[in-house]
């Protein structure tokens, strides 16, 4: 709520309303671009490439062997992808495996501007320095600089890495499972959420997960408080990937 | 050892702290009794992509063992939390936390002004503010919050500050209760700490 809190104090200083009830008057009018501008600021769309090294090299040398000495393809779900660094981070993993024709990969975000810079993949050299540390810490096999060129500015990213993924319009806390995966991604998403909203998330990802399959958070993420926390097993604590053991 | 007349019933007590505050906060948290009650929120500026080693430093010393609260962690009496890296971290109506990954704040993620602030909208006229040495000007607006809602605010005496740019912010926008050097900050927490503990019986 602090961080709600805040960020509808910036929409009302940004479109200059006076109060928040000018701001709901304003949303129940119906205008779709309002909307989604509203929406693109209320989000939170901090992110980078290989956040939390060491989570990556878990998915790497664990899990995602794991799962393709189980199964010839498999499928994953980044939700709440934001500008998709953690997409990219993903294609270069299982290039570098040798497997990303092998992986299903759909990304999705309920803010719309945000997936076109997803689908876009261009960002900017400022942030390509804490991308190649990361990528360096996470124990990538090349040069993160094999993988962008410069231009302008901007780090264009290869775009074959991500060529076959589908990148949806998709909101969690209305949304419904739409297919099922055997790894889902939600990082640094709930924590926008209160308990109940995070319930109800989780089932979705319940539902949209093969039994035996994972589902990793944040690092400082906890689904302990969550009502359907026991079909879960913790693979991984410090890393926060969970494994669905129940249906 | 100097006595301090403390007239509310505090809910939690957060620090904040920066450049200099490391041996100052160490000190502080190895003075406590180890059933100190008063929840303790801190939130001490860090390198933003270390996760590890800095909550590990202060456990050497401090008399109860610190953790770096996960999202929607309760809030605890005998407890004492660190803002983790790279999170802002937030305080909430019913006493929970809240991370968050804004944007930085006066450069800083975490940033004590956004702890401050949500904690004085959590807590009001029940908090106590203390802000450390430090070499930015964060926690001056979380100090005002706390004094605006009523709460006790503390700042270490710029002139017993390795660096005083961080208290003399404070000083700068908002009247501060008491200013203390270190020692006078650990007697004032025991003061509590003793009155928390006669309210008991
Ligand atoms: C902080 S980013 C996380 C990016 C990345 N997963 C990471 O950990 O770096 C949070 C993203 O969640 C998205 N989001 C917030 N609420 C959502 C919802 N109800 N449904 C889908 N996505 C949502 C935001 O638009 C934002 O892009």
């Amino acid at each position: 709520m602090s961080s709600f809190r805040r960020r509808i104090q910036r929409i009302l200083e940004l479109y200059k309303f006076n109060s928040f009830e000018n701001l709901l008057q304003k949303l129940s009018l119906g205008n779709q671009e309002f909307f989604h501008e509203f929406l693109s600021e209320i989000t939170v769309n901090v992110t980078e490439m290989f956040r939390d090294p060491t989570f990556w090299i878990e998915l790497r040398e664990k899990i995602l062997p794991e799962l393709f000495s189980l199964n010839t393809n498999i499928s994953i779900w980044h939700a709440g992808c934001s500008s998709g660094e953690e997409v990219v981070s993903m294609a270069i993993v299982l290039r570098e495996m040798g497997m990303l024709d092998r992986a299903r990969i759909v990304a999705t975000d309920i803010d719309s501007a945000i997936l076109k810079k997803a689908r876009e993949a261009s960002y900017s050299m400022k942030n390509m320095e804490l991308n190649t540390k990361n990528y360096e810490t996470a124990k990538g096999t090349q040069e993160l600089s094999q993988y962008f060129e410069e231009k302008a500015g901007r780090a264009l990213m290869d775009k074959t890495l991500i060529k076959d993924v589908m990148f949806r319009e998709h909101n969690l806390v209305s949304g419904s499972a739409f297919s099922k995966f055997d790894l889902v991604l939600c990082r640094n998403v709930m924590i926008y959420f209160n308990q109940s909203l995070q319930n109800q998330v989780l089932k979705v990802f319940h539902e949209s997960l093969f039994k035996n399959s994972y589902l990793a958070v944040g690092s400082k993420e906890s689904l302990i408080w969550c009502e359907i926390a026991n079909k879960f097993a913790v693979v991984n604590n410090e890393e926060k990937i969970y494994k669905k053991i129940k249906d | 050892m100097r006595f301090f007349k403390i007239e509310q019933d505090y809910k939690a007590i957060v620090i904040g702290g920066s450049a200099g505050s490391f041996q100052v906060i160490s000190k502080i948290l190895g003075q406590l009794p180890g059933d100190f009650e008063t929840p303790i929120l801190m939130c001490l500026h860090r390198l933003r992509h270390v996760r590890h080693g800095f909550v590990e430093a202060l456990n050497i010393k401090s008399s109860i063992s610190i953790q770096e609260p996960y999202d929607k962690e309760p809030i605890r009496k005998g407890k004492f939390y660190l803002a983790p890296a790279n999170y802002h971290l937030n305080v909430e109506l019913g006493n929970t936390f809240a991370l968050s990954t804004e944007e930085l704040v006066n450069n800083s993620r975490p940033a004590i002004d956004l702890m401050f602030q949500s904690a004085a909208y959590a807590f009001r006229q029940r908090l106590v503010g203390i802000l450390l040495s430090g070499a930015n000007r964060d926690g001056a607006q979380g100090m005002k919050a706390i004094h605006e809602k009523g709460g006790l605010t503390v700042v270490q005496d710029p002139s017993d500050c390795l660096i005083d740019t961080m208290p003399s912010a404070a000083l700068n926008i908002t009247p501060i209760d008491h200013v203390l050097n270190v020692d006078d900050i650990i007697d004032f927490l025991l003061s509590l700490d003793r009155k928390v503990k006669q309210n008991r019986i």
